[in-house]
């Protein structure tokens, strides 16, 4: 048989039926849902007079809008809770497995996914959500889809699809102390470009990730979305066969030998096409800080804010202009020294334990910065445990950062923690669009070290000088 | 959805590349739990000033752009956040096709299922657009899906790529899950075939997330 990726792999094992136009009907095995996306899928479904084929590969969560303080309140916001209302009603009536919001296991939808053994390896994930590729982490093809795609899955279990390319990003070299799977994937984004991954699923190998835990992996995956592709995965191994053992929906004893015994068969077969293969050595990797509104608008610490005169392409030329002016930087300027209003620490990009421990570290025995305002928000509630447990929380209060219950939180502007216009932020999210954080907010994309680092400081700084 | 046949309309031009979901509809218009209604949100930070008050400089506030429902731009137009409803607020205002040198991929698929005809064509063809787009209220561009061509307003044709069964959905206004539903036989024999395949394969029970 022919060699094959593990992208061609997952795929395969999946095509229902390969239509003319070489759309395929794929199967999907896992669909998890949030508030936001799904309203209008139930309400076609209820229109259609469609039932839910599968509610036992469903999972519903809530996670966007809500709050992360005073929880046994009532929502304030008269929309949010609408929309968490509405799935709540929604999942009753079509029987959906849902976790309320006064539940451990609450917290965001990516990082519930993997933390419940409900994504597993070589299956095919989907979430009405850009960020599903982050359980492309665990082997699975796994990708954000539309409302009314989701309406379509519910209703058929299925999606059509064309198959992706295959863009093979190999990470090798020794990481310098301070370097996270999150400065990693900002500079592999810096290199190809938001359009850079366009048409292609990435896998992401090399010595770097096959020595990474699964947080970095996941980290990695859940911004390959930003580098324009259409789903991030990991090869699965022995890191991600610990990981799941044990997990709620993980299958158990005989049945997980039987099915680790299949998942090793996942992995891309010696020889097998890439359509496209990108290198990068991380040797001298340093801390990166995205100063604009792209994601790939990305600079080591060390670096100076780029001057956009020197852009040839006009309209390009013009776009980074803009940046400047909206994030309220000059060309030239260093970046490191910049003075911030906020930090947030989460989001399904760097809300894990292990990335809390990090900034716990950082942050032990100091102080926040007077003008500061520092969040910690946890991507689920047992994570918050788990920190609790360690007593983080505890290094994190007395440093005067907020610990905060599990949700998007400060990632995007849709639940009460918000920026004001015009302030600028640290933060461990995935996405610095403008307004992304609050009207005329200014986010700079970062690890949680840099995050932490940046809360105590006051400004955008080294964390490498702190550690 | 409605079938999208021949279209003559309007066409106007937004001279950006990366247009992204935020900027086509900011998240925190996105609580709503409805479909319809989306369309006076579309574009908003460009569309509005701080008071709410229709910033006359924006393109789609001036005649006769207002009235467009095709819309000329520039490369990764719908890049960013997957959120549907920035098909769903171009097509409340009117707008059912956009063309562009590329599109990101989400945004591109999510356009046919709301009927929403994107097109891709090269930026030189693009920048001939945008100049029969500066003729004014006459000056209609006509997309004929059926023969897959534009024809500018001096007559000329331009041809253009779109995949056969989503053209096809497009001009009959059928939905994706009508077409889906045929293959019902095959789904099931696919879901027989893993039961005795991968036993092991775990399925989600609530109880178990609500004890
Ligand atoms: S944390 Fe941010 S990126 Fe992740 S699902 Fe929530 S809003 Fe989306």
């Amino acid at each position: 048989m022919k060699a094959r990726t593990l992208f061609d792999k997952l795929w395969d094992s999946h095509v229902v039926e390969k239509l003319p136009n070489g759309t395929s009907v794929l199967y999907i095995d896992r669909h998890l849902v949030h508030e936001v996306t799904s309203p209008q899928a139930f309400e076609g479904l209820r229109m259609s007079h469609r039932r839910l084929r599968h509610p036992e590969a469903t999972l519903a969560v809530i996670d966007h809008n809500v709050p992360t303080t005073d929880r046994d309140q009532p929502i304030a916001e008269e929309q949010s809770r609408q929309q968490i209302e509405a799935l709540q009603r929604n999942v009753k009536e079509f029987d959906v497995p849902f976790i309320p919001l006064l539940s451990d296991k609450q917290g965001i939808v990516h990082v519930v996914g993997p933390e419940q053994g409900v994504s597993l390896p070589g299956m095919t994930i989907v979430c009405g959500d850009s960020h599903t590729s982050t359980h492309g982490a665990l082997g699975a093809l796994a990708f954000g889809i539309g409302t009314s795609e989701v309406e379509h899955v519910m209703a058929t279990q299925t999606l059509l699809q064309k198959p992706a390319k295959n863009l093979k990003i190999e990470i090798e070299g020794t990481p310098k102390v301070g370097i996270t799977a999150k400065d990693i994937i900002l500079a592999v984004i810096g290199k190809i470009g938001t359009a850079g991954g366009t048409g292609h699923v990435i896998e992401f190998t090399g010595s770097v990730v096959r020595n990474m835990d699964m947080a970095g992996r996941m980290t990695l995956c859940n911004m390959a979305i930003e580098a324009g592709a259409r789903a991030g995965l990991v090869a699965p191994d022995e890191i991600t066969f610990e990981y799941i053992k044990g997990r709620p929906f993980a299958p158990k004893a005989k049945d997980f030998e039987q099915a680790v015994a299949y998942w090793r068969t996942l992995a891309t077969d010696e020889g097998a096409h890439y359509d496209r293969v990108v290198q990068i050595n991380i040797n001298d990797l340093e801390p990166m800080i995205t100063w604009g509104n792209s994601p790939e608008d990305v600079i080591p610490i060390t670096g100076k804010v780029p001057d956009p005169a020197e852009i040839a392409d006009e309209s390009q030329r013009k776009r980074k202009q803009r940046m400047l002016e909206y994030m309220g930087l000059k060309p030239g300027q260093p970046i490191k020294g910049v003075k911030i209003d906020a930090i947030f620490i989460g989001s399904c990009t760097n809300s894990r334990i292990e990335d809390l421990r990090i900034a716990a570290q950082i942050a032990k025995g100091r102080k926040v910065a007077d003008h500061v305002w520092a969040l910690v928000v946890p991507g689920s509630g047992l994570i918050k445990k788990q920190a609790e447990a360690e007593g983080l929380d505890k290094i994190f209060k007395e440093a005067g950062f907020e610990w905060r219950e599990a949700g998007c939180s400060m990632c995007l502007a849709m639940n009460p923690d918000r920026l004001q216009p015009g302030q600028r932020c640290a933060s461990t999210s995935n996405r610095n669009f403008e307004g992304r954080q609050g009207p005329d907010s200014r986010t700079h994309l970062v690890s949680p070290a840099m995050a932490a680092a940046a809360a105590i400081k006051g400004e955008l700084t080294d964390v490498r000088e702190m550690m | 959805m409605e079938k999208f046949d021949i279209l003559s309309a309007i066409a106007a031009p937004l001279l950006e590349a990366n247009i992204d979901t935020d900027k086509i509809i900011p998240a925190r218009f996105l609580k709503t739990i409805q479909r319809s209604g989306l369309g006076k949100f579309a574009f908003y930070a460009q569309r509005y000033d701080e008071n709410g008050n229709e910033n006359k400089d924006f393109i789609l506030n001036r005649e006769p752009y207002r009235h467009a429902q095709i819309l000329i731009t520039y490369e990764n137009f719908g890049c960013g956040s997957s959120r549907e409803h920035a098909p769903w607020a171009l097509l409340d205002m009117g707008i059912r096709c956009v063309i562009a040198p590329s599109f990101a991929d989400i945004f591109f698929n999510n356009s046919f299922k709301n009927g929403i005809l994107p097109i891709v064509l090269p930026r030189a063809i693009c920048d001939q657009l945008v100049e029969d787009c500066k003729l004014g209220a006459n000056a209609r561009i006509t997309i004929d899906l059926k023969k897959q061509q534009i024809i500018r307003p001096n007559g000329e044709t331009i041809d253009f790529d779109v995949d056969p069964l989503r053209k096809q959905l497009l001009l009959d206004g059928m939905d994706d899950i009508a077409q889906t539903l045929q293959y019902v036989k095959e789904i099931d024999q696919f879901e027989e075939k893993r039961k005795e395949n991968q036993p092991w394969f775990p399925s989600i029970q609530s109880k178990e997330l609500n004890p």
